[in-house]
Parts: structure tokens; sequence; C-alpha cells
């Protein structure tokens, strides 16, 4: 996973003079908050960016935050780019609970619940599931029109339920090694789940962005009857963005499980839609579409979950993130809408249109708060 | 013979068309009278009005949040901050009164501030700064939320001597029925609702606003200062419930409402409400919670299925009447 070095290499020249091409580049502010945050965490535990082998496997707070904040890089992924087409998945918290659900059902009742197969099927299982449901939330938004907050509001009602249904209102344990590889395993001493969010975060940069797929979601978002005009099928596209959601919805689910060796249907995967919402929306995708960036947003998760990690660390109650996550949102909202940046300017004009101030302010503002 | 025809099919359009917006509610109506029916006819002791009206006292607060919904949706808005809002306002209660001694008359006229107040705050970023209303409920959710969990993380519970009196109180009614002083000010609170929004000039603001915002701003009327009236409304309603909640649950819980805004939400579509704006009933709303209600006291008189089915079926209705909705909101686009 590379983003925490970018982070590193870009967000330390900050304060260098001259840096205005650097401080323009979209990932800049993103990757400040993220160096902040971290260097934050330097100064309340001294070796708090220390990582170090153990049993073969690599250990640390940097690592922890890669393995934790894996589910919510995926799921951010696949909002990401619904976001791109002017659209909003709500359901993806019930996904991950479904998933989880199905595929800890599966293992639990398997005869052998430890072997290769029982576990490819489960995930098969999960994953075809889960593709069904983005099938119906594209249908629902790309055939029917209907508005996509109230099409995947009907999942996010109902989907809590159906995982409730499939464990049968309990939490069911499986034990299964193979399984807890996904979520809790280790391959070449990092973290299965960190590699395996990192490949897929890979692939859709590759799929997206070296074919013609990334520019006609863009356009699709940005402005639906011309991409219309232009012969762009934009229903088959919204379709695909909706399953892939789901789908990496679905794994992120798989790996939450697997991490806990359970699926609990009532609480994994509580308000990640909203976590990767914010992700998104931290990592320079607007919420109006027809632009994305996959990197902002693999940085934006990394940035939620460094603040998770850094209020544990504090010892402040966990429950209390909500409130820094809530200044967060609004922050971010007020530097990325264009009637807060008019009033700015027009407040001190002498200055001339200055985007690097306000953004500033959220780093500001959250070192301010956390001490 | 084809002006015959004619003549015969433009009633025939004209009376679809007028009644597509109520069509739904209709729908509703109906459903709500077979619930009600084939329960009386399976279970034993359904029959009664007091089971209806049980369904009002289990969901006073629901229907005031509902109301509260209404007026956002039908501006073409959406808040999604009033579950928090709801556990903020038992936790405030239940602090300022059982934590610190403050009599119960003095606390629910700040706690009602404090909804109305976050409300009116929230209506105002999103029209001064023009973001969508989502996000900015999604942060007053965050915030909400998170502010109930600063104040305690454990549940808070009331022995205050006057709020306990009021919630034991029962509201007698001819025939041995009773209710719940709560169901006496959501009743209340349904039928101011149903005047401000059918007889007063904001009211038709409201609907010109969720019609067409920009069609509303060039007529003149005053968009900016309904929308944030409208997210202060709903703050209220939200306040309001969560102090009627209080007084059904006894205690103040960060925990309280986990959800509550789509069950609102989804008993203001039910009801009849366009998710788009510009059309809906506040009455269709009353009925939109009573099949949510009676959804619930069907499961619990069934005994074997669980209550998640709640949430299943729940699902299922917002997905066929939003679907009702794209069919006949189709109709209206077309015409």
């Amino acid at each position: 996973m590379t983003p925490p070095d970018d982070t590193g290499a870009a967000g330390r020249p900050a304060p260098a003079p001259g840096a205005r091409r650097l401080t323009g580049h979209p990932l800049f502010w993103p990757a400040a908050v993220l160096a902040a945050l971290l260097l934050g965490n330097v100064a309340l535990t001294h070796d708090f960016l220390a990582v170090r082998v153990q049993n073969g496997h690599l250990y640390g707070s940097l690592i922890d935050i890669l393995q934790f904040g894996a589910p919510l890089i995926l799921v951010s992924l696949g909002m990401t780019l619904v976001i791109a087409t002017r659209g909003i998945d709500l359901s993806v918290g019930s996904t991950v609970a479904i998933a989880g659900a199905l595929a800890c059902e599966h293992i639990a009742t398997a005869q052998d619940p430890g072997s290769l197969s029982t576990v490819v099927t489960a995930i098969a299982t999960a994953l075809g599931v889960a593709a069904a449901i983005g099938l119906l939330n594209g249908f629902l938004v790309a055939r029917l029109g209907v508005q996509p907050i109230v099409a995947t509001l009907v999942l996010m009602v109902a989907g809590r339920g159906v995982a409730q249904l499939i464990t049968d209102g309990q939490i069911i344990s499986v034990s299964s090694g193979a399984y807890k590889m996904i979520g809790g395993g280790y391959w070449l001493t990092l973290p299965f789940a960190v590699l395996l969010a990192a490949a897929l975060v890979a692939v859709t940069s590759l799929v997206t962005r070296r074919t013609a797929l990334g520019m006609l979601i863009e356009s699709v978002g940005g402005n639906p009857v011309a991409s219309r005009l232009v012969g762009i099928r934009a229903a088959g596209l919204l379709v695909t963005v909706y399953v892939v959601s789901a789908v990496c919805a679905a794994v992120a689910g798989l790996m939450i499980s697997s991490n806990v060796s359970s699926a609990d249907g009532n609480n994994a995967g509580l308000w990640i839609e909203l976590d990767a919402i914010l992700a998104v929306v931290i990592g320079g995708t607007a919420l109006t579409g027809g632009r994305f960036s996959l990197g902002g947003t693999v940085l934006g998760a990394l940035i939620i979950q460094t603040l998770s990690t850094t209020i544990y660390t504090l010892g402040v109650p966990p429950e209390t993130t909500l409130v820094f996550k809530a200044l967060v949102v609004i922050v971010v909202c007020l530097v990325q809408s264009s009637a807060f940046r008019a009033r700015l300017s027009r407040s001190r004009r002498p200055s001339g249109p200055d985007p690097a101030p306000a953004p500033g302010d959220v780093a500001a503002r959250r070192q301010e708060v956390h001490p | 013979m084809s002006t015959a025809l004619n003549s015969l099919a433009k009633p025939l359009h004209r009376f679809s068309v007028r009644h597509a917006t109520r069509l739904p509610l209709m729908v509703t109506a109906t459903l709500l009278v077979v619930m009600f029916t084939v329960g009386s006819l399976n279970y034993e002791g359904f029959f009664s009005a007091q089971v209806l009206l049980n369904v009002l006292i289990d969901n006073g607060f629901l229907l005031v949040v509902a109301i509260g919904m209404t007026f956002v949706i039908l501006t073409g808005g959406i808040d999604l901050s009033v579950g928090s809002m709801v556990a903020l306002s038992t936790m405030l209660t239940a602090w300022l009164v059982e934590q610190n001694g403050l009599p119960l008359a003095l606390a629910v006229p700040m706690v009602l501030l404090v909804g109305a107040g976050g409300g009116a705050l929230m209506g105002w970023v999103i029209h001064a700064f023009e973001i969508q209303p989502f996000i900015v409920t999604l942060a007053g959710m965050f915030l909400a939320r998170g502010l109930c969990y600063m104040i305690s993380t454990e549940s808070i519970s009331i022995t205050d001597p006057t709020t306990t009196r009021i919630a034991q109180t029962r509201v007698l009614l001819p025939g041995g029925l009773f209710v719940s002083p709560a169901v006496v000010i959501a009743l209340v609170v349904l039928a101011l609702a149903f005047v401000v929004l059918h007889h007063t000039r904001f009211g038709r603001t409201v609907y010109a606003l969720g019609g067409n915002e920009s069609s509303a701003r060039l007529m003149g009327l005053p968009v900016g200062r309904t929308k944030i009236v409208v997210y202060a409304v709903s703050g209220l309603c939200s306040a309001l419930g969560g102090l009627l909640l209080t007084f059904y649950m006894l205690s103040g819980y960060a925990l309280h409402a986990v959800g509550m805004e789509l069950d609102a939400i989804a008993a203001a579509v039910i009801g009849g409400t366009l998710l788009t704006g510009g059309s809906g009933f506040v009455l269709g709303t009353a009925l939109g919670v009573t099949v949510l209600g009676l959804i619930q006291t069907v499961i619990s008189f069934q005994g074997t299925l669980s209550s998640w089915w709640t949430r299943i079926v729940i699902g299922g209705l917002l997905f066929v009447f939003v679907l009702l909705q794209r069919l006949f909101g189709g109709a209206r686009h077309a015409e």
C-alpha cells in the first residue's frame, strides 16, 4: 500500500515557499491532513510510526490503520464510482452485513469448515448475492429513473432485516483457518486484507484510467443528457457501477466477518455508508458527480481510520468520534461549496482568490481539537 | 364515432390525472383496512379499538417526527438528522432533569429550543452555501449522536416524580378505552401541521418550493426563509418526538431511535408524499405511521415471526411505493 508513503513525500514540504504547484495538486490537502494527523499521533505516542517484525509479520500502529481501514477503503472505492455518476449508494452497510452473514452461515453449516472448497463456495455465494443487490439498485436507478438516494434506501432499510434473517438473529461464529485468512491473515509479512484492498484499488484505477471507462462514468455524472446525445449508454454504465459498489461492499463484509471470525447481522458495517461517503468527499470527489479521484478516496478513508485510531489512543470514549466526523463533514463541504468560497473571497478581497487558507483550517482546527 | 370516444376518454384521463397524486394514499388506506381485517380474522383479541389505539401509543413519537419530515420532503429536501435529534433530546432531558435537578417545566422548552435551533442552523447552511440537504443533515446526524455520547455513554433512567407521573397518566376515552398524553400531543401536532400546510401562505410556499424552486424564486416567494423554517420545524418536531419518547421509555440513551429517520421517511413515502417534493399530504403520513405500527402489531400477534421481519416488510413496502410514485410521477410529468 503506497498512499501513506506518498503522504510523507507530499505533505512535509508544504511550508516550503514556492510550493504553489504542489498545493494546487488535488491530492495535496487530503495528504497534508493525513500527514498532520500522523504527526499529531507521533507527538502523543512517540513510537507511533515504528513498525517492527514479529513472528515474520509486520506489526505497528501504521499496519493496524491499514488493516482496519481496508474494508472502509473498499466500500469507499465502490462509493466513489457511484458518486461520480451523480448517485449515492446507501445500501452498502446492509450489503456488508448480508455478505458476512451469508459466508459465515455457509461455513458454519458446512461439513468441513476448514476446507478451501467450503470457503470458496461461501465467498462465491456472498459475492453473487451482492451482485444481485447491485443489479437491483442499478435497475431502479438506471431503468426506472428512481433517485439513487431513494432506490438504495429501500435495501438500507430491508437489508439489515435480511442479514438478521440469514443469521437467525444470532451472532454466528466460525472457526475456519482458510476464511480467517481474508481479514486476519498475513501474506508476505503484510496483512492479507491490505494486499487485497490494494489489489482491488489498483485494478479499479487501471480499468477506469487506462481505458475510457472512467471518462464515460464522469461524462454520465457530469451531464447525463449530453452523454446520451453523444451516444453513451448510460443505463449499462450505471448498473455496472452499482454492481461494482455492492461487490466491493461484499468483499469488505467478508473481511470484517473474517477478522472477528463471526457474523453480526445487526452491527456489521453499521454506518459504514456514511464513513464511505465522508471518505469520498474528503478525497475531493464532489457529491454533484462528474469527476472522481480514487487516490483521494483512499487517502480519505485512511484519514477517517487514523482519526478513529487517534481517538482510541487519546482515551476519549470512541463514540465521540462522531462529533469529529461531523465537524470534518461540515468543514469539507463548506470548502467545496462555491457559495462559501465566494463569501470568503469577498470578505478578504485584497488577498485575491486563494483556495489555500480554507482547507488549511481543516488541519488547524482539528489539531486544536485533539489535545 | 371518434368524437364520442374522445368525449369519453377525456374525462377518464382527467380523472386519472386528478387522482394520480391521491392514488398512493388510497392504496395505503386500503392496505390499512386489509391488514386490520386479516389481523382480526387470524388472531384472537386483535379486533378491538384498543389495538389500534395501542399502535398510536407505541408510535406517537414517530408520528411527530414523521410530520416534521413531511415538511422537509415536501420542499424536496431530506432530513437524516431526526433519529439522532430524538436521541439527543431524550439524553438532554434525562441529563437536565435527573443529573442537574432542573424542573421539567424548564427542561422541556430548553430541549425544544435546541431542536429548533439545530434545525434552523442546518437549514441556513443548506440555503446559504447551497450544499445538498442530505450531506448537511448527515453531519447533523453525526453531531447529535456524538453529543449524546459526550453527555454519557450509559443510559440515564429517569426517576423524577413529575416525569414519571406524566408518563403513567392515561387519557380515558368512552368505552373503557385509553390513550397516553403523547397521543393527544401527536394528534394536536398533526392538526396544526394540516392547517399550516393547507391553509396558510407558508404552507403554499412549502409546496411551491418542492414543485419547482427556481419558479418559486421567480415568483418572489421567500425561498431561503421558508427552507430555514422548514428545517427548524423538522428539528422542533424531532425534539418534541424525543420528549415523547423520553416519557415512553423513562430514560435517556444515546442508542434510542437508531434508524428512526428511515422509519420517518418510509412513513411519509407510504403516506403518499412524493420524495421529489411538491406533492403529498400530512394526513397520509399519519396513515403511513399507522401502517408501520400495525406491521409490528401483526408480527407480535403472530408470535413465530421475529422482529427483524418488521424491517424487511417496511423495506418491501417502501419498494412498492417508490415504484408507485415513479409510475404516477411519470404520468404527472407526461401531462
